[in-house]
């Protein structure tokens, strides 16, 4: 499963993307999947306000997922 | 005769041109968004243009806030930004306000327009616009920017989605970096500007697709353009009062002083102390006499400088990393004063 990740997500799991395999073999939604990125990653538990897409929609963390899904983190970014 | 390049447009034309005309749009931060936003309106021919700004012109602005020149260091970046505009278009009707968006002035200031573009630099400020939209049921353009990175949406339109179900939550102050923590690449405000003021357009004419219910997610470092759709969540239109704080996320709990106060004291020469949080190189660029210099990064080793028999101010660049230096202090019992608004704000009263 391909994930993108933008602004801060990117510096924290340190590239532009992310590829995970097999993990719809035993977790099935996005929530699964950010406690996992979370768990793996712990930084990403800072982040209070933090979109998740995929297939370019905004995801529920109820969503279930796909291997063949792309998804997107999406932290909101404030500079102007 | 002045706008026959679009009006010539088929899909524009004549109709178009009025609509911008009469349309009274208003710009939040004239900065690296706010620059190319308001240069384009006001050069395609929006009637009325409100500016709010109260921030001054710093060097390490030049590289991306292209209207402005290294004479102009230190001059307030409104006064500036106008004079300049009045001379691209004399038939303009702007509108200034030299304040910084505020729970108390954001509905009497955003009111009298149609359309709001949201060119600020801070999460507050993002969710008082937000707010105050929905209350005044307005749409607005949203730009924002990180390093290489631009986000664009419009929001509130047409009973479409708001900042908030995208984001419903505001981060917390060191959360997310912002530009002057973490950096921008010069360019990409002027790409996301751009496009705000192409928003703003379509928004107002009528012509083309709004970009609502859409996040444009810019990544320059790859050249990647992704929409993100999104839906509207009803609860969040149903707003009809702003939140009770939009400082700090919320959880600031030190007392603050406003900007003028401040000045008045520093010039009656009361005895306090003031602690300088930013960095060495902002400090030398300026920095107000017999302050203490502890970047925020060095302030849990230097706590023993901060003096007990006075009362103590803390200030910044902007009145972000004060607030956390603030709370920082406060876990350890000391308590200080923030100053709102910081050396900005400061430097901006010696210009007006």
């Amino acid at each position: 499963m391909k994930i993108l990740l933008f602004g801060i997500t990117k510096d924290i799991i340190g590239s532009s993307v992310l590829d995970i395999t097999n993990f719809t073999n035993t977790q099935k939604t996005v929530g699964d999947l950010h406690s996992y990125l979370q768990k793996t990653y712990p930084d990403l538990k800072k982040l209070s306000s933090l979109a998740i897409a995929v297939n370019n929609s905004y995801a529920e963390e109820s969503t279930t997922l796909k291997e063949t899904d792309e998804i997107a983190l999406i932290p909101p970014v404030s500079g102007g | 005769m002045r706008y026959i390049r679009q009006t010539v447009l088929r899909e524009f034309g004549e109709v178009a041109q009025e609509k911008l005309t009469n349309a009274k749009v208003i710009v939040v931060g004239v900065g690296g968004l706010g620059i190319p936003v308001l240069q384009y309106l006001n050069a395609m021919g929006v009637g009325t243009l409100g500016l709010v700004e109260a921030d001054t012109i710093d060097i390490t602005n030049l590289q991306r806030q292209v209207l402005y020149t290294e004479a102009e260091v230190g001059a307030s970046k409104l006064a500036t930004a106008i004079n300049k505009l009045k001379a691209q278009n004399s038939t303009t009707i702007f509108k200034q306000y030299n304040t910084f968006l505020t729970k108390e002035n954001v509905l009497d200031i955003v009111s009298g327009f149609d359309v709001i573009v949201d060119a600020s630099d801070n999460f507050a400020t993002r969710y008082l616009v937000n707010d105050a939209c929905v209350i005044l049921n307005k749409p607005f353009v949203s730009g924002a920017i990180q390093g290489f990175e631009g986000q664009l949406s419009v929001f509130n339109y047409q009973g479409g989605p708001t900042y908030r179900c995208l984001f419903p939550n505001m981060p917390a102050a060191n959360e997310i970096p912002n530009c002057n923590d973490n950096g921008v690449l010069g360019v990409v405000p002027g790409i996301i500007g751009n496009l705000q003021a192409l928003e703003t357009v379509k928004l107002i004419t009528g012509v083309g697709e709004v970009l609502s219910g859409q996040l444009l997610l810019f990544n320059g470092l790859q050249q990647t353009y992704n929409k993100i759709k999104f839906t509207t969540v009803k609860e969040n239109l149903k707003r009809t009062e702003l939140e009770d704080s939009y400082g700090d996320n919320g959880c600031s709990v030190g007392l603050s002083i406003n900007i003028k106060d401040f000045k008045q004291l520093v010039n009656t020469n009361t005895s306090f102390q003031l602690i300088d949080v930013r960095t060495i190189e902002e400090y030398n660029v300026f920095h107000i006499p017999s302050s203490t210099h502890i970047p925020l990064a060095e302030l849990g080793i230097h706590h023993s400088k901060v003096k007990k028999d006075t009362t103590v101010y803390v200030i910044c660049q902007s009145g972000m990393r004060s607030k956390m230096a603030q709370n920082q202090l406060l876990k350890n019992s000391i308590n200080v004063i923030d100053v709102e608004g910081g050396i900005n704000a400061y430097r901006s009263l010696e210009t007006v």
